[in-house]
């Protein structure tokens, strides 16, 4: 038993005794047993996490915790040990209105919630201001695609109060294999309408606002503004770039993750102390080498396991428990299923979050990618190294027969092709265009042109005398030759 | 806003006003003594923030030590706390609220360019949630608020 010292203000959770007697052999433990016996005390000694608020001193006679064991510090029935206030205050930082942001309680619980978040209450480390700090917490989706989908869906069920979502995209059937917020009947649909309807019927308690839009360096700073957490599901460098670097200027935590074909990556950026996406990869790659989910391919699940993921993240970012995935990159490998972690530093020399950034605004990210705005397409054919489906058509009913060279990979030949095509893949041809016959004419196609353009070029370079490359390739085909064809 | 008021005495309200013109641009602190609801001294103490003056205050222990000590030498108890806003309204910042104690008064003096201006109390609720502005009262041979005097 160890007399403790009430300070003014505490008083009256202490019956207006000024010292009361509580048991313990540390100050831990003397701590606890005293907010045990007057319970008023305990949400203003600690914080949600348990620990003692910074402006809490506790002092063993006459020495500071802080300079001995801390709560660990022993004390015997001897001992006096005092809390004493510090006090202060002041006028906000810019960093006071963002942290505030993050964690702020919002209104009571409403019956209804009470009811539908039940199993959160029950769990101390979420309680009932757990749930109202989600409850006041606004999450910027951008994007409602494959990672997009699953975030959405467990925040809006989480109680999320307000989910804003970015996206200008239309439901197509290829989405469907892994974008579970929208169904079969969504196809055609803005993707933002089935993403609300989805949402209202999950939980019709939260506020849904929808951006349709395409997130640009003029609107990204006012579309973050009023959102505490954003979270990147996009599929490309410029914007994730954008993201990135509007999270930063405006301190908000970007819950990051990205997929390609059957790995997932994930981690928390743009945090006060935390580095930043461009801490990690200071410069994009060269446009083209890395392919999207559209030219490589995607697992359908991934998608959902890495959305989770940043999902989970925005959560314990809004109720300020847990350890957070700051300064970890989380790498994930569903074919070996296995996750790697990698540590994370903030840069210094990091040109947007250092400490001498060159980047104090969004600039144009996709020449800072490498890429030019698409040239527009020219109406005309070079007929001296093209030709159009049509035309490739009229030939073969004509009697033509042209041989025609499928540079795509063996499973996508799989699912359409050119009737008398053979393939040989893109990749293959240096090794293998002994097979063909350098006088004979020659229509080259791939999925949409572009490798074949590759292809065809590569023949001519060793002395093939006519290469038609197939514009618009396959998909070309199928759109103004022969429909029946499925389309990937 | 709070059911609960405090009144500052005689001089109180002054003292309070030139410590936060004399701080400027820095930020001012210093204890509320007086009985009840009712503030009869106003103590400064040393505003020890590391963080930047023009933006915080903080009373140390050994200070909130004096403090206490200071109020029953003058036959009271610590009801709260002053500050002053350089330069920006007399309203509780998320800091302010972050840093709060229950039951203490916390009177906020607004200082633009070097002048005083708008006075106001506030209350912790019990929940630590919010600040609740209290009604500030001049008792006696108290000056009133002149800010709301000017601009009323």
């Amino acid at each position: 038993m160890a007399k403790i010292l009430i300070p003014t203000p505490l008083r009256p959770y202490t019956d207006k005794q000024d010292a009361v007697d509580a048991s313990g052999t540390t100050v831990g433990e003397l701590l606890a047993d005293l907010t045990r016996r007057h319970s008023g005390l305990k949400a203003h000694l600690f914080n949600d996490q348990g620990k003692l608020r910074s402006f809490v001193n506790v002092y063993v006679n006459d020495e500071d915790i802080r300079y001995l064991q801390k709560e660990q510090t022993p004390v015997n029935a001897s001992d006096t040990v005092s809390i004493i206030p510090s006090v202060a205050g002041g006028v906000d930082t810019v960093e006071d209105v963002r942290r505030s942001h993050l964690g702020r309680l919002g209104e009571p619980l409403t019956n209804d919630e009470v009811k539908r978040y039940s199993r959160h209450l029950i769990m101390p480390e979420v309680g009932v201001d757990g749930q109202r700090k989600l409850k006041a917490s606004k999450v910027l989706c951008i994007g409602a695609g494959g990672l997009g989908s699953p975030v959405a869906m467990y925040l809006a069920a989480a109680g999320v109060g307000t989910l804003g979502i970015v996206d200008f995209d239309t439901v197509d059937f290829s989405n469907l294999q892994r974008q579970i917020l929208h169904g079969t009947p969504d196809v055609g649909r803005p993707k933002l309408a089935s993403a609300k309807d989805k949402l209202h019927a999950l939980n019709p308690e939260i506020d849904i606002q929808t951006y349709e839009v395409a997130l640009s360096s003029q609107n990204a700073m006012q579309l973050f503004e009023p959102y505490d957490v954003i979270v990147d599901g996009t599929d490309n460098f410029p914007t994730r770039y954008l993201v990135n670097d509007a999270c930063v200027l405006l301190g908000k935590p970007n819950a990051y993750g990205s997929i390609f074909r059957f790995e997932g990556q994930a981690s928390v950026f743009a945090t006060k102390d935390g580095p930043c996406y461009r801490c990690l990869y200071p410069e994009p790659p060269p446009p083209g080498l890395v392919p999207s989910c559209a030219e490589g391919g995607v697992l359908g699940v991934l998608p959902g396991l890495i959305g989770v993921i940043q999902a989970t993240e925005a959560v314990k970012l809004i109720m300020g428990i847990g350890e957070p995935l700051i300064g970890r990159f989380l790498i994930y490998d569903a074919l070996r299923m296995r996750f790697r972690e990698l540590k994370l530093r903030k840069d210094p020399d990091c040109p947007v979050c250092g400490t001498h950034p060159t980047v104090t605004k969004l600039i144009d990210y996709e020449q800072f990618c490498g890429i030019t705005p698409a040239a527009p397409e020219p109406a005309a054919v070079n007929h001296a190294t093209e030709i159009t489906s049509v035309e490739l058509k009229q030939r073969l009913d004509r009697g033509d027969r042209p041989r025609i060279v499928d540079v795509r990979e063996p499973n996508e030949y799989q699912i359409n092709r050119i009737p008398g095509s053979e393939l040989i893949p893109l990749g293959d041809v240096p090794k293998r265009y002994g097979e063909l016959n350098p006088d004979e004419e020659i229509v080259v196609h791939c999925k949409m042109g572009g490798r074949s353009a590759k292809a065809a070029d590569f023949l001519r370079s060793v002395g093939f005398k006519r290469v038609l490359n197939l514009k618009g390739g396959i998909l070309d085909w199928i759109d103004k030759v022969d429909p029946s064809q499925p389309k990937y | 806003m709070s059911d609960r008021r405090l009144t500052l005495g005689a001089r109180v309200d002054e003292v309070i006003r030139r410590h936060g013109e004399e701080t400027y641009p820095h930020e001012c602190c210093g204890a509320l003594v007086g009985r009840g609801d009712g503030v009869t001294d106003a103590v400064a103490l040393p505003n020890t923030t590391e963080e930047g003056p023009r933006r915080r205050f903080l009373v140390r222990p050994s200070d909130y030590r004096l403090a206490e000590q200071r109020a029953t030498e003058l036959g009271g108890e610590l009801l709260g706390f002053y500050h002053s806003h350089p330069d920006h309204p007399a309203k509780p910042s998320q800091y302010d609220l972050d840093h709060a104690w229950p039951t203490f008064a916390y009177v906020i003096v607004a200082v633009a360019a070097g002048a005083s201006q708008a006075m106001t109390v506030w209350f912790l609720k019990d929940d630590r949630s919010i600040f609740e502005e209290g009604s500030l009262q001049h008792g006696e041979n108290s000056h009133p608020d002149p800010a709301q005097t000017v601009h009323g």
